[in-house]
């Protein structure tokens, strides 16, 4: 599933994700791993339109992953071990008025995700690669 | 710990039923009350009363993902036409108090709903 994501556009952001979270529930995914890729999947596609120009949202699903990736053309993350501390933000005022910019999407991502990766170039963009291992009950 | 019809949570608060009248026999879970979109995310659980002053269309978004039973938006924040609709479309009741979000958790917590 490949979703194309638009800078500043708050009206559909989101719609990427619950669309992956669809597809998660008719395959039958497992409760806390559909959680847990919904999280990574909104989180990442809120970065592209929060601080991207624009940007696509790709997700595979398979039995035993999920696997998100979010490209982006935008101004890039110039300190990326920064970026992922936990309160640290660049989003603007009015962006924090709407009730982001706390500085936990890429932390929630690192968290809820088995494996991440983040990769960027100033003034290029950012690639954002996620893989959330299927968590069955264990049966 | 108990679950509560969202009618008493309008009673207990004197809230307006903004839509999803019809919903009013569900019950909530838990409640959550943040201004924040990722820790409503992140830590909110299904069938939750997400409680909020946060009134753009991403609380909506987020309460649809998570599996909220319902919106409660506090200091008598009305939500716009827009968001009203999405709510509609998604079968996500919308409420709104005139309370503090503090005051509107400690009144639903001591009527026994616990944190989500």
């Amino acid at each position: 599933m490949e979703f194309s994501v638009c800078g500043m556009d708050f009206n559909r952001a989101g719609e990427a994700a619950a669309q992956i979270k669809k597809a998660l529930q008719l395959v039958g995914m497992h409760m806390d791993t559909m959680r847990r890729a919904v999280i990574v999947a909104y989180e990442a596609e809120l970065n592209i339109v929060i601080h991207a120009r624009q940007g696509r949202l790709v997700a595979h699903i398979h039995p035993d992953r999920v696997e998100l990736e979010a490209i982006d053309e935008g101004p890039g993350i110039p300190d990326i071990p920064r970026a992922m501390q936990e309160g640290y933000s660049t989003a603007p005022a009015h962006i924090r008025k709407m009730g982001f910019g706390a500085g936990m999407g890429l932390p929630n991502i690192k968290k809820s995700a088995s494996q991440m990766r983040l990769t960027s170039e100033i003034n290029v963009g950012t690639r954002l690669t996620a893989t959330i291992i299927n968590q069955t009950s264990g049966d | 710990m108990r679950v509560i019809k969202l009618r008493e949570v309008q009673h207990i608060l004197d809230a307006e039923v903004i839509c999803g009248e019809d919903l009013l026999d569900n019950e909530v879970g838990s409640g959550f009350g943040c201004d924040l979109i990722s820790d409503s995310l992140c830590f909110s659980r299904p069938n939750c009363l997400l409680i909020t002053g946060l009134t753009n269309i991403q609380i909506v978004r987020v309460a649809d993902m998570i599996e909220a039973s319902a919106i409660l938006f506090v200091r008598g924040k009305k939500p716009g036409q827009d968001i009203i609709q999405l709510a509609k479309d998604k079968q996500l009741p919308l409420l709104v108090t005139r309370r503090f979000l503090f005051e509107s958790c400690g009144l639903l917590y001591r009527h026994g709903l616990h944190s989500s």
